[in-house]
């Protein structure tokens, strides 16, 4: 299983109603579906993503987070709000994160960690914007608009008084690394927040 | 006329007609005491009875959704794009079961049938007829035809709001609710539509009070009006500008008030063709089971509180340019199943065709709808 999967299915409880915002393919909520008889929602805009989801029987809705915010959500409707590997792409990643503890007792988030050794190496060297596996894009037509770091993000979350419950670190392949724990802004490719509001238990 | 079937087509179906003798009470009071129902049907139902599919028809449609009457029908039903051999309501997969409602004029019990207490037409005294009755009448049906539970109720457009009641009434009778291009109410917009389509009628001097047919006449103008005028909430300004644009029928202005435009000699066209085929009493009764539609009405205008006892799994289809019921229409049903906490799965389809869209197959609406279905394939075993 990958890494970050099993990471996050660990902190899933069993019947959580969860809200996945971007959530792709369904990969993610159809094995919480399964392994964690979880109810919920996949937010998407991607037409082929969208139609796989319907496929594999995961309830996905077309909203887009930019343009339609997240006003349709009542307070607290959920257990968990997910958001894997979009933060980065959403124009306004700070409100979604108010969003997402807006609708949830608590968040999950995972993104790319732009302050990764090779990202840094190679725009040092080569003085062009880096691209990875994570972040394989050109500067002009990438999705991911909001790159940031893990302090960049942990920073913002101490801002607006959202606690860290829990964070791992993985590498590229979704895999846990030594190195990555010991040194993450450094050596962590992506990291999986677990987010709650600084008043919340 | 097709020379041959075509190989994904349903070919060749006779409707059967359903007679009911036991009296149906309606939501205005009244009681039909027997009723017909003309209904087609295609694909095979399986040994366990779990894969059939009901489809509803929208205001103008009828049990002829799919293939062909006869090989010399110029046109295969109303959607056949949509069912059939290896399309979305996937024939060889799916039992599918397409009636005329009740209150219809194209066979089932409506207007235009013999009432039996008079030896004539109903005309004006058939009952107004809800969304509720014919999902009621549809159950019966269900029952003669030995259906428990249908692996899906679809429909498009006053389809969709069969759909959607049928999750209300019937929870346990349906495992997916599927409603495209629909509503769920009226907005006053809508309402305002309809009510120009009924005054068109009701104002030709050929409509009798409705009882046209003893005076071996036709409110065809009315009737045609308000085709018209319907007709234009069927399409979006864009599609209308590429069919016709400002085109004219000749190379001229001819300062008169004769159809020169091309869009007002289609208009017309259409308009006069329904007027020889449709009912107006029946035209009526649609547009008023269209406007009192309205679910959440008894639950004080929460939907979501009405949805409480559905149970199925719900797909909501829109179209982009869909003027009559918008995306936000068919989202306001989704947030309220949302609110509920039922399965849901939503997708807002570009297509240029306005509201007519749900009956003309664009890639991702048909990869989409093909998906969804597919699953309720597999799910009910076939």
């Amino acid at each position: 299983m990958r890494a970050d999967l099993e990471i996050i299915q660990q902190w899933v409880k069993p019947g959580h109603h969860v809200l996945d915002l971007g959530c792709g393919d369904g990969t993610l909520l159809d094995f919480l579906q399964r392994e964690r008889n979880a109810s919920g929602y996949g937010l998407e805009i991607n037409p082929d993503h969208i139609t796989t989801c319907m496929s594999r029987g995961v309830s996905v809705i077309e909203q887009n987070l930019d343009t339609q915010g997240l006003d349709n959500f009542e307070d607290n409707s959920f257990d968990i709000v997910l958001m894997t590997q979009a933060l980065q792409a959403v124009r306004r990643p700070d409100k979604v994160l108010d969003e997402m503890l807006r609708l949830g007792d608590e968040g999950i988030v995972t993104f790319p960690n732009f302050a990764h050794w090779r990202l840094r190496w190679g725009l040092a060297l080569s003085g062009r914007m880096p691209e990875s596996e994570a972040l394989p894009y050109k500067w002009y037509n990438t999705p991911n608009i909001r790159l940031c770091t893990f302090q960049d993000f942990e920073a913002l979350c101490r801002q607006k008084g959202i606690r860290i419950k829990s964070r791992r670190v993985v590498d590229g392949q979704h895999q846990n690394s030594w190195l990555a724990r010991l040194w993450p802004n450094l050596l962590g490719e992506i990291a999986i927040y677990r987010i709650t509001r600084e008043n919340r238990s | 006329m097709p020379d041959s079937l075509p190989a994904d087509s349903v070919g060749v179906v006779t409707p059967q007609t359903y007679h009911f003798e036991t009296p149906i009470e309606l939501a205005c009071g009244h009681t039909l005491d027997s009723y017909d129902l003309v209904v087609e049907t295609y694909g095979e139902l399986n040994a366990d009875r779990s894969n059939a599919v009901l489809i509803c028809h929208a205001l103008s449609g009828h049990h002829h959704a799919a293939g062909y009457h006869s090989m010399d029908d110029r046109k295969p039903g109303w959607w056949d794009t949509c069912i059939g051999p290896g399309k979305p309501v996937d024939t060889n997969r799916f039992f599918v079961v397409s009636l005329n409602n009740l209150g219809g004029c194209h066979g089932s019990t409506g207007p235009n049938s013999i009432n039996p207490a008079t030896g004539k037409p109903y005309g004006p005294d058939f009952p107004v007829i809800t969304v509720g009755d014919w999902v009621k009448s549809q159950a019966l049906l269900a029952d003669r035809l030995g259906i428990d539970c249908w692996a899906a109720v679809v429909g498009g457009s006053l389809g969709g709001m069969q759909a959607l009641q049928w999750s209300l009434d019937y929870p346990d009778r349906l495992k997916h609710s599927v409603a495209i291009a629909s509503s769920p109410r009226l907005t006053a917009q809508n309402i305002a539509f309809n009510e120009v389509a009924r005054q068109a009628i009701t104002s030709d001097r050929e409509f009798h009070e409705g009882r046209y047919y003893d005076f071996d006449t036709l409110p065809r103008r009315g009737l045609m009006l308000a085709r018209m005028v319907g007709h234009i909430t069927y399409l979006s300004d864009a599609s209308m500008g590429e069919k016709f644009g400002r085109e004219l029928r000749d190379q001229a202005y001819k300062f008169g008030y004769d159809a020169e435009f091309q869009v007002e000699s289609y208009l017309r066209y259409q308009g006069e063709r329904f007027s020889e085929v449709f009912d107006a009493n029946t035209y009526l009764l649609m547009t008023r089971a269209l406007d009192y539609f309205d679910p959440a009405y008894e639950f004080g205008g929460d939907l979501s509180k009405a949805l409480a006892r559905a149970s199925c799994e719900f797909l909501v289809l829109s179209f982009s340019t869909d003027w009559r019921f918008t995306p936000a229409r068919s989202e306001e049903m989704v947030n309220a199943m949302i609110a509920a906490r039922k399965k849901v799965s939503y997708a807002e389809i570009d297509a240029p065709w306005g509201h007519d869209a749900f009956l003309i197959p664009t890639p991702r609406y048909t990869d989409i709808f093909t998906a969804y279905m597919d699953r309720v394939a597999r799910e009910a075993g076939t």
